[in-house]
Protein backbone atom coordinates (compact mmCIF):
# COMPACT_ATOMS: atom_id res chain seq x y z
CA UNK A 1 0.00 0.00 0.00
CA UNK A 2 1.35 3.19 -0.81
CA UNK A 3 1.04 6.43 1.42
CA UNK A 4 -0.02 9.72 1.15
CA UNK A 5 0.65 11.77 4.66
CA UNK A 6 -1.58 15.49 4.80
CA UNK A 7 -0.43 17.40 7.43
CA UNK A 8 -2.89 19.79 9.19
CA UNK A 9 -6.79 19.66 8.55
CA UNK A 10 -7.51 23.34 8.14
CA UNK A 11 -9.23 24.86 5.00
CA UNK A 12 -6.67 23.21 2.82
CA UNK A 13 -5.81 20.07 3.92
CA UNK A 14 -9.27 18.70 4.33
CA UNK A 15 -9.54 19.99 0.71
CA UNK A 16 -7.16 18.00 -0.54
CA UNK A 17 -7.88 14.82 1.59
CA UNK A 18 -11.48 14.64 -0.08
CA UNK A 19 -10.47 15.68 -3.53
CA UNK A 20 -8.04 12.79 -3.22
CA UNK A 21 -10.25 10.11 -1.57
CA UNK A 22 -12.78 10.81 -4.60
CA UNK A 23 -10.25 9.38 -6.72
CA UNK A 24 -7.25 7.51 -6.06
CA UNK A 25 -8.12 3.71 -5.52
CA UNK A 26 -8.60 2.63 -2.06
CA UNK A 27 -6.91 -0.69 -2.40
CA UNK A 28 -3.51 1.36 -3.88
CA UNK A 29 -3.63 4.42 -1.97
CA UNK A 30 -3.55 5.25 1.89
CA UNK A 31 -4.21 8.60 3.18
CA UNK A 32 -3.65 9.82 6.21
CA UNK A 33 -4.09 13.31 7.78
CA UNK A 34 -3.00 14.95 10.89
CA UNK A 35 -4.06 17.75 12.99
CA UNK A 36 -3.54 18.93 16.69
CA UNK A 37 -6.96 20.11 17.12
CA UNK A 38 -10.74 18.96 16.53
CA UNK A 39 -12.72 22.14 15.46
CA UNK A 40 -12.75 23.41 12.27
CA UNK A 41 -13.14 26.96 11.92
CA UNK A 42 -14.60 29.28 9.40
CA UNK A 43 -11.67 31.61 10.10
CA UNK A 44 -13.57 34.55 7.37
CA UNK A 45 -16.15 34.28 9.91
CA UNK A 46 -13.92 35.97 12.79
CA UNK A 47 -14.40 38.71 11.05
CA UNK A 48 -18.07 39.45 12.17
CA UNK A 49 -18.09 38.16 15.70
CA UNK A 50 -16.44 41.44 17.70
CA UNK A 51 -20.00 43.20 15.53
CA UNK A 52 -22.29 40.69 17.45
CA UNK A 53 -23.34 39.41 13.35
CA UNK A 54 -21.87 35.86 14.42
CA UNK A 55 -21.20 34.35 17.68
CA UNK A 56 -18.79 31.88 18.05
CA UNK A 57 -21.24 29.02 17.33
CA UNK A 58 -21.41 30.04 14.06
CA UNK A 59 -17.73 29.39 13.15
CA UNK A 60 -17.23 25.78 14.40
CA UNK A 61 -17.76 22.21 13.39
CA UNK A 62 -15.74 18.96 14.08
CA UNK A 63 -13.44 18.64 11.81
CA UNK A 64 -13.86 14.58 11.18
CA UNK A 65 -17.19 15.54 9.89
CA UNK A 66 -15.54 16.78 6.90
CA UNK A 67 -12.81 13.79 6.57
CA UNK A 68 -14.25 11.31 4.15
CA UNK A 69 -14.58 7.90 4.99
CA UNK A 70 -11.65 5.76 4.29
CA UNK A 71 -9.52 8.67 5.26
CA UNK A 72 -7.66 7.73 8.37
CA UNK A 73 -7.77 10.91 10.81
CA UNK A 74 -4.76 11.53 13.33
CA UNK A 75 -5.53 14.14 16.15
CA UNK A 76 -1.62 14.75 17.26
CA UNK A 77 0.88 17.68 17.39
CA UNK A 78 3.21 17.25 14.31
CA UNK A 79 7.30 17.32 15.61
CA UNK A 80 8.74 17.32 12.67
CA UNK A 81 9.24 16.05 8.83
CA UNK A 82 12.23 14.73 8.04
CA UNK A 83 12.14 14.74 4.50
CA UNK A 84 15.11 12.35 3.54
CA UNK A 85 13.58 9.56 5.39
CA UNK A 86 10.03 9.95 3.76
CA UNK A 87 8.95 10.46 7.96
CA UNK A 88 6.80 12.51 9.89
CA UNK A 89 7.65 12.58 13.56
CA UNK A 90 4.39 13.14 15.85
CA UNK A 91 4.77 14.47 19.12
CA UNK A 92 4.97 11.81 21.52
CA UNK A 93 7.19 9.62 19.09
CA UNK A 94 4.38 8.04 16.48
CA UNK A 95 6.22 8.15 13.24
CA UNK A 96 4.29 7.84 9.62
CA UNK A 97 5.95 7.00 6.28
CA UNK A 98 4.71 8.54 3.27
CA UNK A 99 5.49 8.18 -0.65
CA UNK A 100 3.95 11.80 -0.86
CA UNK A 101 3.59 14.16 1.87
CA UNK A 102 1.11 17.78 1.58
CA UNK A 103 2.09 20.48 4.08
CA UNK A 104 -0.93 22.63 4.70
CA UNK A 105 -0.14 23.96 8.25
CA UNK A 106 -0.90 27.29 7.49
CA UNK A 107 0.08 30.54 9.36
CA UNK A 108 -0.53 31.24 12.80
CA UNK A 109 -0.69 34.70 15.20
CA UNK A 110 2.48 35.79 17.50
CA UNK A 111 2.09 38.40 19.42
CA UNK A 112 4.82 37.51 21.64
CA UNK A 113 7.22 38.84 18.67
CA UNK A 114 5.77 42.12 19.48
CA UNK A 115 7.15 43.41 22.88
CA UNK A 116 3.66 45.12 25.15
CA UNK A 117 1.51 43.54 22.72
CA UNK A 118 0.49 40.41 25.00
CA UNK A 119 0.72 42.00 28.32
CA UNK A 120 -1.62 43.90 30.59
CA UNK A 121 -3.77 44.75 28.50
CA UNK A 122 -3.97 41.83 26.12
CA UNK A 123 -7.67 41.29 26.06
CA UNK A 124 -8.81 43.90 28.14
CA UNK A 125 -7.85 46.73 25.77
CA UNK A 126 -5.95 44.76 23.03
CA UNK A 127 -7.59 42.36 20.85
CA UNK A 128 -6.63 40.30 17.48
CA UNK A 129 -9.27 39.36 15.72
CA UNK A 130 -7.36 36.27 13.99
CA UNK A 131 -8.76 33.95 16.88
CA UNK A 132 -11.82 32.95 18.32
CA UNK A 133 -10.83 33.96 21.46
CA UNK A 134 -9.60 37.24 20.80
CA UNK A 135 -13.26 37.95 18.21
CA UNK A 136 -15.44 36.74 21.21
CA UNK A 137 -13.66 38.76 23.86
CA UNK A 138 -13.75 41.92 21.56
CA UNK A 139 -17.30 41.21 21.01
CA UNK A 140 -17.98 41.67 24.95
CA UNK A 141 -15.76 44.78 24.81
CA UNK A 142 -17.46 46.50 22.12
CA UNK A 143 -20.86 46.13 24.55
CA UNK A 144 -19.97 48.17 27.10
CA UNK A 145 -17.91 50.62 25.25
CA UNK A 146 -18.77 54.59 25.38
CA UNK A 147 -16.43 55.39 22.62
CA UNK A 148 -12.79 56.84 22.32
CA UNK A 149 -10.22 55.67 20.12
CA UNK A 150 -10.68 52.85 18.03
CA UNK A 151 -6.81 51.76 16.10
CA UNK A 152 -6.35 48.83 14.19
CA UNK A 153 -2.93 47.84 13.71
CA UNK A 154 -0.64 45.62 11.39
CA UNK A 155 2.28 45.16 12.86
CA UNK A 156 4.36 43.10 9.84
CA UNK A 157 3.60 41.26 6.15
CA UNK A 158 2.58 39.30 5.09
CA UNK A 159 -0.49 38.01 7.21
CA UNK A 160 -3.72 36.10 6.16
CA UNK A 161 -6.09 36.89 4.32
CA UNK A 162 -4.96 41.17 3.54
CA UNK A 163 -7.80 42.32 3.22
CA UNK A 164 -9.88 41.78 6.59
CA UNK A 165 -8.41 44.65 8.64
CA UNK A 166 -9.57 47.14 5.91
CA UNK A 167 -13.19 45.19 6.59
CA UNK A 168 -12.68 45.53 10.22
CA UNK A 169 -12.55 49.35 10.33
CA UNK A 170 -15.25 49.77 8.07
CA UNK A 171 -17.61 47.19 10.15
CA UNK A 172 -16.68 49.18 12.86
CA UNK A 173 -17.44 52.44 11.02
CA UNK A 174 -20.83 50.40 10.31
CA UNK A 175 -21.54 49.14 13.85
CA UNK A 176 -20.76 52.53 15.74
CA UNK A 177 -23.15 54.15 13.56
CA UNK A 178 -25.32 52.08 14.25
CA UNK A 179 -25.58 52.06 18.11
CA UNK A 180 -25.68 55.88 17.73
CA UNK A 181 -22.18 56.58 19.01
CA UNK A 182 -20.38 56.97 15.73
CA UNK A 183 -19.24 60.60 17.00
CA UNK A 184 -18.19 59.02 19.70
CA UNK A 185 -15.51 56.83 18.33
CA UNK A 186 -12.03 57.99 16.49
CA UNK A 187 -10.74 55.25 13.86
CA UNK A 188 -7.69 54.88 12.74
CA UNK A 189 -6.09 52.64 10.81
CA UNK A 190 -2.18 51.74 11.00
CA UNK A 191 0.03 50.17 8.56
CA UNK A 192 3.84 49.40 7.84
CA UNK A 193 3.17 49.35 3.85
CA UNK A 194 3.08 52.69 2.26
CA UNK A 195 -0.87 53.02 3.05
CA UNK A 196 -4.20 51.37 2.96
CA UNK A 197 -4.23 50.69 -0.50
CA UNK A 198 -1.18 49.74 -2.11
CA UNK A 199 -2.23 49.00 -5.89
CA UNK A 200 -3.07 51.79 -8.25
CA UNK A 201 -6.23 51.04 -9.25
CA UNK A 202 -7.48 49.43 -6.54
CA UNK A 203 -6.39 52.87 -4.49
CA UNK A 204 -7.99 54.95 -7.58
CA UNK A 205 -11.35 52.86 -6.84
CA UNK A 206 -11.22 52.38 -3.35
CA UNK A 207 -9.59 54.63 -1.20
CA UNK A 208 -12.01 57.17 -1.36
CA UNK A 209 -14.30 54.68 1.17
CA UNK A 210 -11.74 55.45 3.84
CA UNK A 211 -12.71 58.98 3.35
CA UNK A 212 -16.46 58.77 3.05
CA UNK A 213 -16.31 56.82 6.17
CA UNK A 214 -13.99 59.27 8.56
CA UNK A 215 -11.36 56.23 9.03
CA UNK A 216 -7.70 58.18 9.62
CA UNK A 217 -4.71 56.53 7.90
CA UNK A 218 -1.43 56.14 9.20
CA UNK A 219 0.93 54.55 6.57
CA UNK A 220 4.30 53.45 7.07
CA UNK A 221 4.01 53.04 10.57
CA UNK A 222 6.16 49.88 11.81
CA UNK A 223 5.65 49.04 15.64
CA UNK A 224 8.73 48.39 17.57
CA UNK A 225 6.27 48.35 20.91
CA UNK A 226 3.29 48.89 22.67
CA UNK A 227 3.34 51.31 25.68
CA UNK A 228 0.75 49.50 28.26
CA UNK A 229 0.81 52.21 30.60
CA UNK A 230 0.58 55.02 28.73
CA UNK A 231 -1.58 53.06 26.05
CA UNK A 232 0.04 53.96 22.69
CA UNK A 233 2.40 52.11 20.28
CA UNK A 234 5.43 53.42 19.47
CA UNK A 235 7.20 52.88 16.51
CA UNK A 236 10.97 52.50 15.73
CA UNK A 237 11.45 56.11 14.63
CA UNK A 238 9.91 56.92 17.55
CA UNK A 239 6.74 57.81 16.14
CA UNK A 240 3.51 57.21 18.87
CA UNK A 241 -0.06 56.59 18.38
CA UNK A 242 -2.45 56.82 21.19
CA UNK A 243 -5.30 54.47 21.56
CA UNK A 244 -8.31 53.57 24.12
CA UNK A 245 -8.54 50.24 22.63
CA UNK A 246 -6.24 48.70 19.95
CA UNK A 247 -6.74 45.66 17.74
CA UNK A 248 -4.24 43.97 16.30
CA UNK A 249 -3.08 41.41 13.40
CA UNK A 250 0.04 40.03 14.88
CA UNK A 251 3.11 38.82 13.19
CA UNK A 252 1.92 35.87 11.13
CA UNK A 253 4.22 33.12 10.71
CA UNK A 254 4.05 29.71 10.05
CA UNK A 255 4.27 26.48 12.19
CA UNK A 256 7.46 26.13 14.46
CA UNK A 257 7.38 22.60 12.57
CA UNK A 258 8.53 24.19 9.62
CA UNK A 259 11.56 25.20 11.00
CA UNK A 260 12.14 22.09 12.96
CA UNK A 261 11.91 20.34 9.51
CA UNK A 262 14.16 22.53 7.69
CA UNK A 263 11.35 23.28 4.63
CA UNK A 264 11.13 27.02 5.53
CA UNK A 265 11.92 30.45 5.35
CA UNK A 266 13.18 32.79 8.42
CA UNK A 267 9.05 32.96 8.67
CA UNK A 268 8.73 29.84 8.47
CA UNK A 269 6.98 29.77 5.43
CA UNK A 270 7.52 26.52 3.60
CA UNK A 271 9.97 27.15 0.38
CA UNK A 272 7.35 26.70 -2.10
CA UNK A 273 7.85 26.71 -6.37
CA UNK A 274 5.27 29.10 -6.98
CA UNK A 275 3.85 27.68 -10.42
CA UNK A 276 4.14 23.73 -8.89
CA UNK A 277 3.66 24.00 -5.47
CA UNK A 278 6.00 21.45 -4.97
CA UNK A 279 8.57 21.95 -2.01
CA UNK A 280 11.91 23.56 -2.88
CA UNK A 281 13.30 20.98 -0.62
CA UNK A 282 12.12 17.66 -1.66
CA UNK A 283 10.52 16.29 -4.79
CA UNK A 284 7.81 14.35 -2.64
CA UNK A 285 6.98 17.07 -1.28
CA UNK A 286 4.13 19.75 -2.24
CA UNK A 287 2.20 22.44 -0.06
CA UNK A 288 -1.00 24.20 -0.14
CA UNK A 289 -2.79 27.32 1.23
CA UNK A 290 -1.20 29.37 4.21
CA UNK A 291 1.62 27.25 4.48
CA UNK A 292 3.51 28.49 1.12
CA UNK A 293 6.11 30.98 0.97
CA UNK A 294 4.69 31.97 -2.75
CA UNK A 295 3.88 35.43 -3.52
CA UNK A 296 -0.24 35.88 -2.89
CA UNK A 297 -2.64 36.27 -0.71
CA UNK A 298 -3.09 33.94 2.08
CA UNK A 299 -6.72 32.96 2.03
CA UNK A 300 -8.91 30.47 1.26
CA UNK A 301 -9.91 31.27 -2.03
CA UNK A 302 -6.02 30.84 -2.93
CA UNK A 303 -6.20 27.41 -1.31
CA UNK A 304 -8.88 26.35 -3.14
CA UNK A 305 -7.89 27.23 -6.98
CA UNK A 306 -3.99 26.06 -5.74
CA UNK A 307 -5.77 23.12 -4.86
CA UNK A 308 -6.57 21.90 -8.59
CA UNK A 309 -3.08 22.87 -9.88
CA UNK A 310 -1.96 20.57 -6.98
CA UNK A 311 -4.05 17.52 -7.90
CA UNK A 312 -3.43 17.98 -11.34
CA UNK A 313 0.30 17.81 -10.67
CA UNK A 314 0.47 15.06 -7.74
CA UNK A 315 -1.05 12.59 -10.42
CA UNK A 316 1.48 13.89 -12.89
CA UNK A 317 4.07 12.93 -10.11
CA UNK A 318 2.57 9.74 -9.08
CA UNK A 319 2.71 8.51 -13.16
CA UNK A 320 6.56 9.68 -13.35
CA UNK A 321 5.27 12.69 -15.60
CA UNK A 322 6.57 16.26 -15.62
CA UNK A 323 4.63 18.57 -13.74
CA UNK A 324 2.89 20.50 -16.27
CA UNK A 325 0.23 22.43 -14.22
CA UNK A 326 1.40 26.10 -13.02
CA UNK A 327 -0.77 28.07 -10.67
CA UNK A 328 -1.12 31.66 -11.36
CA UNK A 329 -1.69 32.80 -8.14
CA UNK A 330 -5.45 33.34 -8.79
CA UNK A 331 -6.96 34.51 -5.53
CA UNK A 332 -10.91 35.95 -5.11
CA UNK A 333 -11.30 38.21 -2.31
CA UNK A 334 -15.14 40.03 -0.72
CA UNK A 335 -13.86 43.02 0.95
CA UNK A 336 -16.78 44.00 3.18
CA UNK A 337 -17.60 47.27 3.57
CA UNK A 338 -20.55 47.80 5.80
CA UNK A 339 -23.54 48.66 5.93
CA UNK A 340 -25.09 45.78 3.74
CA UNK A 341 -22.27 46.34 0.90
CA UNK A 342 -19.01 44.84 -0.30
CA UNK A 343 -16.17 44.83 -2.87
CA UNK A 344 -14.43 42.40 -4.61
CA UNK A 345 -11.03 42.05 -6.00
CA UNK A 346 -9.52 39.14 -8.74
CA UNK A 347 -6.18 38.95 -9.52
CA UNK A 348 -3.27 36.46 -9.70
CA UNK A 349 0.87 37.24 -9.40
CA UNK A 350 1.11 39.34 -12.67
CA UNK A 351 -2.16 41.40 -12.78
CA UNK A 352 -3.23 43.10 -10.06
CA UNK A 353 -7.26 44.06 -9.34
CA UNK A 354 -9.21 45.24 -11.85
CA UNK A 355 -12.89 46.33 -12.73
CA UNK A 356 -15.25 44.53 -14.06
CA UNK A 357 -17.61 41.79 -13.38
CA UNK A 358 -17.38 38.50 -12.46
CA UNK A 359 -17.51 35.94 -12.62
CA UNK A 360 -19.47 36.04 -16.13
CA UNK A 361 -18.19 39.20 -19.06
CA UNK A 362 -20.62 41.94 -18.87
CA UNK A 363 -23.26 40.26 -16.76
CA UNK A 364 -21.56 39.40 -13.24
CA UNK A 365 -23.53 39.64 -10.67
CA UNK A 366 -20.91 40.63 -8.96
CA UNK A 367 -18.73 43.77 -9.44
CA UNK A 368 -15.20 43.84 -9.20
CA UNK A 369 -13.69 46.92 -7.47
CA UNK A 370 -17.18 48.47 -7.28
CA UNK A 371 -19.10 48.40 -3.59
CA UNK A 372 -22.39 46.82 -4.42
CA UNK A 373 -25.15 44.95 -2.40
CA UNK A 374 -25.00 41.86 -4.17
CA UNK A 375 -20.76 41.40 -3.56
CA UNK A 376 -22.33 41.55 -0.02
CA UNK A 377 -24.26 38.70 -0.15
CA UNK A 378 -21.55 37.14 -2.12
CA UNK A 379 -19.84 37.30 1.28
CA UNK A 380 -22.63 35.93 3.25
CA UNK A 381 -23.27 33.19 0.70
CA UNK A 382 -19.53 32.33 1.09
CA UNK A 383 -19.80 30.90 4.52
CA UNK A 384 -22.64 28.04 2.96
CA UNK A 385 -19.72 27.59 -0.11
CA UNK A 386 -16.98 26.85 2.52
CA UNK A 387 -18.94 24.41 4.70
CA UNK A 388 -20.57 22.49 1.49
CA UNK A 389 -18.10 22.84 -1.56
CA UNK A 390 -14.73 24.23 -0.76
CA UNK A 391 -14.11 21.94 2.66
CA UNK A 392 -15.26 19.41 0.25
CA UNK A 393 -13.30 19.23 -2.51
CA UNK A 394 -15.86 20.10 -5.40
CA UNK A 395 -15.70 22.07 -7.94
CA UNK A 396 -16.99 25.56 -8.19
CA UNK A 397 -18.41 27.14 -11.12
CA UNK A 398 -15.02 29.31 -11.57
CA UNK A 399 -11.69 28.34 -13.34
CA UNK A 400 -8.63 27.71 -10.94
CA UNK A 401 -7.12 30.09 -13.66
CA UNK A 402 -7.40 33.94 -13.17
CA UNK A 403 -9.35 34.62 -16.65
CA UNK A 404 -8.87 38.59 -18.07
CA UNK A 405 -12.50 37.98 -19.80
CA UNK A 406 -14.79 40.59 -17.79
CA UNK A 407 -11.90 42.68 -16.73
CA UNK A 408 -11.29 45.89 -18.06
CA UNK A 409 -7.52 47.33 -18.39
CA UNK A 410 -7.17 50.79 -17.08
CA UNK A 411 -4.03 53.07 -17.34
CA UNK B 1 4.73 54.31 -16.61
CA UNK B 2 7.42 57.13 -18.10
CA UNK B 3 10.84 57.03 -19.50
CA UNK B 4 13.69 58.50 -17.39
CA UNK B 5 16.90 59.48 -18.08
CA UNK B 6 18.71 58.07 -14.70
CA UNK B 7 23.11 58.47 -14.39
CA UNK B 8 22.99 59.05 -18.76
CA UNK B 9 20.44 55.78 -19.27
CA UNK B 10 16.86 55.99 -19.95
CA UNK B 11 14.93 53.53 -18.16
CA UNK B 12 10.90 52.83 -17.39
CA UNK B 13 9.97 53.73 -14.11
CA UNK B 14 6.62 53.28 -12.79
CA UNK B 15 4.30 56.77 -11.59
CA UNK B 16 6.29 56.55 -8.11
CA UNK B 17 9.53 56.43 -9.79
CA UNK B 18 10.11 52.43 -9.09
CA UNK B 19 12.05 51.03 -12.36
CA UNK B 20 9.88 48.94 -14.02
CA UNK B 21 12.71 46.56 -15.36
CA UNK B 22 14.91 45.35 -12.42
CA UNK B 23 18.07 45.03 -15.02
CA UNK B 24 18.16 48.22 -15.93
CA UNK B 25 19.67 48.93 -12.07
CA UNK B 26 23.24 50.16 -11.52
CA UNK B 27 24.73 51.81 -8.68
CA UNK B 28 24.50 54.92 -10.59
CA UNK B 29 21.50 54.48 -11.07
CA UNK B 30 20.53 53.45 -7.27
CA UNK B 31 22.92 56.99 -5.80
CA UNK B 32 20.51 58.90 -8.52
CA UNK B 33 17.13 58.00 -7.40
CA UNK B 34 18.48 57.92 -3.57
CA UNK B 35 19.41 61.47 -4.06
CA UNK B 36 16.13 62.34 -5.26
CA UNK B 37 14.76 61.29 -1.81
CA UNK B 38 17.64 63.49 -0.10
CA UNK B 39 19.87 60.01 1.15
CA UNK B 40 23.64 59.88 0.23
CA UNK B 41 24.16 56.17 -0.26
CA UNK B 42 27.47 54.64 1.45
CA UNK B 43 28.72 51.04 1.34
CA UNK B 44 26.05 50.19 4.24
CA UNK B 45 23.16 51.02 1.84
CA UNK B 46 24.10 49.13 -0.56
CA UNK B 47 24.75 45.75 1.28
CA UNK B 48 20.94 46.09 2.54
CA UNK B 49 20.23 47.26 -1.36
CA UNK B 50 22.20 43.77 -2.67
CA UNK B 51 20.51 41.44 -0.02
CA UNK B 52 17.54 43.04 -1.07
CA UNK B 53 18.14 42.24 -4.73
CA UNK B 54 19.13 39.04 -4.29
CA UNK B 55 16.17 37.93 -1.94
CA UNK B 56 13.97 39.41 -4.37
CA UNK B 57 15.37 37.57 -7.99
CA UNK B 58 15.21 34.33 -5.32
CA UNK B 59 11.07 35.13 -5.36
CA UNK B 60 11.05 36.15 -1.32
CA UNK B 61 8.74 38.03 0.70
CA UNK B 62 10.51 41.14 1.61
CA UNK B 63 9.35 42.45 4.84
CA UNK B 64 11.23 44.76 7.60
CA UNK B 65 11.48 42.05 10.03
CA UNK B 66 12.88 39.80 7.42
CA UNK B 67 15.86 42.41 6.63
CA UNK B 68 16.06 42.65 10.28
CA UNK B 69 17.03 38.85 10.82
CA UNK B 70 19.61 39.26 7.90
CA UNK B 71 22.71 39.77 10.35
CA UNK B 72 23.55 43.18 7.65
CA UNK B 73 21.34 45.73 10.44
CA UNK B 74 19.24 45.31 12.60
CA UNK B 75 15.48 47.11 12.10
CA UNK B 76 16.30 50.55 14.11
CA UNK B 77 19.50 50.62 12.32
CA UNK B 78 17.64 49.97 9.00
CA UNK B 79 15.36 53.09 10.21
CA UNK B 80 18.26 55.09 10.17
CA UNK B 81 19.65 54.21 6.90
CA UNK B 82 16.17 54.87 5.52
CA UNK B 83 14.09 57.08 7.44
CA UNK B 84 10.45 57.12 7.30
CA UNK B 85 9.58 54.14 5.17
CA UNK B 86 12.61 51.76 5.04
CA UNK B 87 11.44 48.62 2.63
CA UNK B 88 9.57 51.29 0.80
CA UNK B 89 13.03 53.63 0.23
CA UNK B 90 15.58 50.60 0.16
CA UNK B 91 13.51 48.41 -2.46
CA UNK B 92 13.30 51.66 -4.92
CA UNK B 93 17.17 52.20 -4.28
CA UNK B 94 17.41 48.55 -5.01
CA UNK B 95 15.43 48.57 -8.63
CA UNK B 96 12.99 46.26 -7.37
CA UNK B 97 9.28 46.64 -6.86
CA UNK B 98 7.47 48.57 -4.47
CA UNK B 99 6.48 46.47 -1.58
CA UNK B 100 2.50 45.82 -2.32
CA UNK B 101 -0.48 44.36 -0.48
CA UNK B 102 -2.99 42.43 -2.65
CA UNK B 103 -4.90 46.06 -2.90
C1 LIG C 1 -10.27 37.09 10.19
C2 LIG C 1 -10.05 36.28 8.95
C3 LIG C 1 -10.81 36.53 7.82
C4 LIG C 1 -10.61 35.80 6.66
N1 LIG C 1 -11.40 36.06 5.56
C5 LIG C 1 -11.25 35.32 4.42
C6 LIG C 1 -12.10 35.54 3.30
O1 LIG C 1 -13.02 36.35 3.33
N2 LIG C 1 -11.88 34.80 2.18
C7 LIG C 1 -10.89 33.86 2.11
O2 LIG C 1 -10.74 33.22 1.08
N3 LIG C 1 -10.07 33.64 3.17
C8 LIG C 1 -10.22 34.34 4.32
N4 LIG C 1 -9.41 34.10 5.40
C9 LIG C 1 -8.25 33.21 5.25
C10 LIG C 1 -8.57 31.74 5.34
O3 LIG C 1 -9.28 31.44 6.50
C11 LIG C 1 -7.24 30.98 5.32
O4 LIG C 1 -6.46 31.42 4.25
C12 LIG C 1 -7.43 29.49 5.20
O5 LIG C 1 -8.14 29.01 6.29
C13 LIG C 1 -6.08 28.79 5.07
O6 LIG C 1 -6.20 27.41 5.13
P1 LIG C 1 -4.96 26.49 5.55
O7 LIG C 1 -5.48 25.11 5.46
O8 LIG C 1 -3.76 26.87 4.80
O9 LIG C 1 -4.69 26.86 7.07
P2 LIG C 1 -5.62 26.58 8.33
O10 LIG C 1 -7.04 26.49 7.89
O11 LIG C 1 -5.28 27.60 9.32
O12 LIG C 1 -5.21 25.12 8.82
C14 LIG C 1 -3.95 24.78 9.32
C15 LIG C 1 -4.13 23.56 10.21
O13 LIG C 1 -2.85 23.00 10.52
C16 LIG C 1 -2.86 22.58 11.86
N5 LIG C 1 -1.48 22.56 12.36
C17 LIG C 1 -0.53 23.52 12.23
N6 LIG C 1 0.60 23.16 12.82
C18 LIG C 1 0.39 21.93 13.36
C19 LIG C 1 1.19 21.02 14.13
N7 LIG C 1 2.48 21.31 14.45
N8 LIG C 1 0.64 19.85 14.52
C20 LIG C 1 -0.64 19.53 14.19
N9 LIG C 1 -1.45 20.35 13.47
C21 LIG C 1 -0.94 21.54 13.07
C22 LIG C 1 -3.73 23.60 12.58
O14 LIG C 1 -4.25 23.08 13.77
C23 LIG C 1 -4.80 23.89 11.54
O15 LIG C 1 -5.94 23.10 11.70
C24 LIG C 1 -9.61 34.80 6.61
C25 LIG C 1 -8.83 34.54 7.74
C26 LIG C 1 -9.04 35.26 8.91
C27 LIG C 1 -8.22 34.97 10.13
Amino acid sequence: MKRIVILGAGTAGTMMANKLRNTLDKEEWNITIVDQFKTHYYQPGFLFIPFGIYNKEDVIKPKADFIPAGVDMIFSAIDRVEGEANKVYLEGGKILNYDYLIVATGTKTYPEETPGLKDKLWYKEIFDFYTVEGAVALQKFFKGWEGGKLVMAITEVPYKCPVAPLEFVFLADAYFTGIGIRDKVDITFVTPMSGAFTKPIATKMLSELLEEKNIKVIPDFYIEHVDNDGKKLVSYDELEIPFDVLTVVPVNMGDALVERSGLGDDMNFVLTDKETLQSKKFENVFVLGDAANIPTSKAGSVAHFASEILFENLMSAMEGRPLKAKFDGHANCYIETGHGKGALIDFNYDTEPLPGTFPLPGIGPFGLLKNTKINHYGKVMFRWIYWHILLKGKELPVEPLMTMAGKKRVN
Amino acid sequence: MAQKTLAGKTVEVTDEGYLVNRKDWTKEIAIEIAKEEGIELTEKHFEVIEYLRKESAAGAQLSIRKVGKSGIVDIKGLYQLFPGGPLKYSSKFAGISKPASCV
